[in-house]
């Protein structure tokens, strides 16, 4: 079962603004049934003032679709065309206290409605440009088509290389598997127009996917003294700074106490809800450049005075 | 009862009181290894074997030491394709069907795309019956084993299994059944049959979780899938998970009791709760094969609605089903088994599943019926594919699709 949020509840259960809007002069057609989700969304805009005074929706579709259309005509309804314009998916996500991963595709559903509908009442054309795959990686909410898009574009080639362009594969790991499916097909399909310098000739294909290997020098389990060891910590944490820090975030170390480490995240991943997954990553690095387990903790579960 | 109205038995189904009593003192009182030696182990290793006994009963086999106790359906499902594989490795071709449960397709895709195997997949006609030609031209002597459900667990079709396992033997193929749907609900007698390997899961018959069998018919070339301790005879190793074992047991021999209300009372509410939706709504119709389906489920699509949507409503209304949509699992496709039976979009995203046990009552059943229609009406009023005056559907063709 889907944990939705009471807001998403609320709006599924008494949408506002369902039915036909007679008086529409601007309507937003997307979807098809046979994608499963269709939405038509009626505008009824002030000529004079650009104002979206009425909206009204009808929507075939799962829980969230349908409240997401709901709360999208809750939302434009009193605004200009200009301002409803600026809405983005992640509004109307937010709006409605979020939505599971494999959900968003709903949001982004109805802001295309939107885009089309205004588009359709500036008597323009519009170009519908999202795609959608299967969902490859929940924890990032990150689909094959995305996925597929990076690699083409970018020339990737292994795995660690998604990761590093869409964050794909960078938390719990569990999608590894089917990310390597996803790059092996796009390999095998555009391997030749691939800019040379990413691989040599001949390793197109399977053979240019190498798993993940520990990239530093294999770890020297044994005899670390406790200096060496607390410096193979402390240059393993500066080595995944840079890509926590390109999320927003930080992360800083604070203790080592036997085998617990303690850290500290801060900025954008403080509180988030990656940063069990940040704190599960600097824990895998941990554990494979030092060759023995430890646990990392957030310095908040510090004993208060040691011992 | 309190806790709603549960009509999604094919999903799992409620460990019965007494499959539970029986269960109690393996963790407690009788909690030995069985294979240790002393009096410990040795009274739970006594269970166990009554246990394999019930389940040889329930399927009609010829020797209870034909049962092989694994971790579930899937389990089973994997074992016996990777066994046929192992023991006959010349061979490198597999006979399945479309619809049959992921515990077999997905192993068949990934052996397929990895390990160079060939996979014969079967398809199905409108009602879900299996196309017999296409099956017979798949058979060669290629074909290391064949793996075809005994009965379909979105829509209840039953296939000819009989049929096609002598078919699989005059080829010189094993032949597999997941029968996890139909054990309980279909009486059978293996020991008659030309069937090789058969999949059973406890949770679908009023056993646990996380506890099922594998039949495996005596005499036949089999490769354990686990290796480690001699436990089920080396084919299975790890230490027995002696309560769901027990558990699985007193369930098969409740089963038994039980088979024939499952195909008379059950199956009347079955048909009652059917017709009554059937002639309460408009735009819908039943998917796969009435006349040749398990007695307990019920697969009706209802058109120009989505699935998860109804299920949400019905869940409000206290009622628990199931659907094929692809919104409940997160993908973006409706059910293989409906695209299968070519079931057009308009309906497939609507396919309801109600699977019922021998725990539904006939007030349930009539309170369904009560409610049904409306959730119906309510969501079909918000579709942009319903015409609501006229009570029919309308033209919808966005431009951006
Ligand atoms: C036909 C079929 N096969 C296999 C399974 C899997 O069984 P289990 O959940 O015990 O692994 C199921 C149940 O989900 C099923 O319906
Ligand atoms: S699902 Fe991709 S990292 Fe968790």
């Amino acid at each position: 079962m889907w944990n939705y949020t009471d807001k998403v509840k609320e709006h599924f259960f008494n949408p506002k603004n369902s039915g036909v809007l007679d008086s529409a002069n601007a309507v937003g057609e997307v979807g098809s049934i046979t994608c499963g989700d269709a939405l038509r969304l009626m505008l009824k805009v002030d000529p004079d003032t650009q104002i979206i005074q009425d909206a009204k929706f009808q929507t075939f579709g799962c829980g969230s679709a349908i409240a997401s259309s709901s709360a999208l005509t809750e939302m434009i309804i009193g605004k200009t065309v200009d301002e409803a314009l600026t809405l983005t998916n992640r509004d109307i996500a937010e709006y409605l206290g979020g939505l599971p991963p494999e959900k968003m595709h709903c949001s982004v559903m109805g802001a295309e409605a939107l885009r089309a509908a205004i588009a359709n009442y500036k008597g323009e054309a519009w170009e519908d440009d999202h795609e959608e795959g299967e969902l490859v990686c929940k924890c990032f909410g990150i689909d094959a088509a995305m996925i597929e898009r990076a690699v083409t574009v970018n020339g990737l080639t292994t795995l660690e290389e998604v990761t590093h362009y869409t964050k794909a594969g960078g938390s719990c790991q569990t999608c590894h598997e089917k990310i390597e499916e996803v790059l092996e097909e796009v390999l095998a399909k555009t391997g030749a127009l691939k800019p040379a310098k990413k691989h040599t000739p001949g390793t197109v294909g399977l053979d240019a996917i190498k798993p993940l290997e520990p990239k530093a020098e294999p770890a020297a389990a044994p005899k670390l003294t406790n200096v060496q060891r607390m410096q193979a910590i402390m240059s393993a944490i500066e080595e995944m700074r840079p890509q926590i820090q390109r999320d927003g975030g930080d992360v800083e170390l604070v203790d080592i106490d036997g085998k617990d480490i303690y850290v500290r995240l801060s900025g954008a991943c403080s509180g988030c809800s990656q940063s069990a997954g940040t704190m599960m990553g600097v824990q895998m690095k941990l554990v494979e450049k030092l060759g023995e387990f430890v646990r990392v903790k957030p310095a908040s579960l510090m004993p208060a005075h040691a011992g | 009862m309190s806790q709603g109205i549960y009509l999604d038995n094919n999903a799992t189904t409620r460990v019965d009181p007494e499959v539970l009593q029986e269960m109690l003192p393996l963790f407690t009182e009788h909690f030995g290894n069985p294979s240790s030696m002393h009096g410990f182990g040795a009274a739970v290793g006594g269970k166990i074997e009554w246990a394999r006994k019930q389940v040889q009963a329930l399927l009609g086999a010829a020797h209870d030491s034909e049962i092989v106790f694994t971790s579930g359906g899937t389990e089973s499902d994997n074992t016996a394709i990777l066994s046929a594989l192992e023991a006959y490795p010349k061979k490198r071709e597999i006979v399945t069907s479309v619809v049959e449960h992921p515990g077999v397709l997905a192993l068949c895709e990934y052996l397929e795309k990895k390990r160079g195997c060939k996979v014969h997949r079967i398809p199905v006609d409108k009602r879900g019956n299996l196309d017999m030609e296409a099956y017979r031209a798949a058979l060669s002597d290629q074909v290391a084993i064949v793996s075809i459900m005994w009965a379909n667990n979105e829509t209840g079709t039953i296939f000819p299994v009989e049929e096609l396992a002598r078919m699989a033997k005059e080829a010189g193929a094993l032949f597999h059944t997941d029968a996890v749907q139909s054990v309980g609900k279909i009486p059978m007698k293996l020991a008659d049959s030309a069937i090789d390997m058969l999949s059973l899961s406890g949770h679908k018959l009023h056993a646990p979780k996380g506890i099922g069998a594998l039949y495996v018919k005596r005499g036949l070339r089999y490769r354990p899938m686990l290796r480690g301790g001699h436990q089920e005879r080396s084919r299975r190793a790890g230490t027995e998970n002696a309560p769901g074992i027990v558990g699985l047991g007193a369930a098969a021999q409740l089963a038994l009791v039980h088979m024939g209300d499952e195909n008379t009372r059950v199956k009347a509410l079955r048909d009652k709760l059917e017709q009554a939706i059937l002639a309460a709504v408009p735009s819908c119709f039943v998917t796969g094969n009435p006349d040749n389906r398990l007695p307990n489920t019920c697969n009706i699509a209802f058109e120009y609605i989505e699935g998860e949507a109804i299920l949400l409503l019905l869940n409000e209304a206290g009622i628990a089903a199931s659907s094929g949509s692809a919104c409940t699992s997160g993908s973006l496709e409706p059910s293989h088994v409906m695209r299968a039976m070519g079931v057009p979009y308009t309906a497939a995203h609507g396919a309801t599943r109600f699977s019922l046990s021998r725990d539904t009552t006939e007030e349930e059943i009539d309170r369904v019926i009560a409610v049904v229609p409306g959730i119906i009406a309510k969501l079909r009023s918000l579709s942009p594919y319903w015409q609501q005056e006229a009570g029919k559907p309308k033209e919808f063709a966005p431009v951006y699709s």
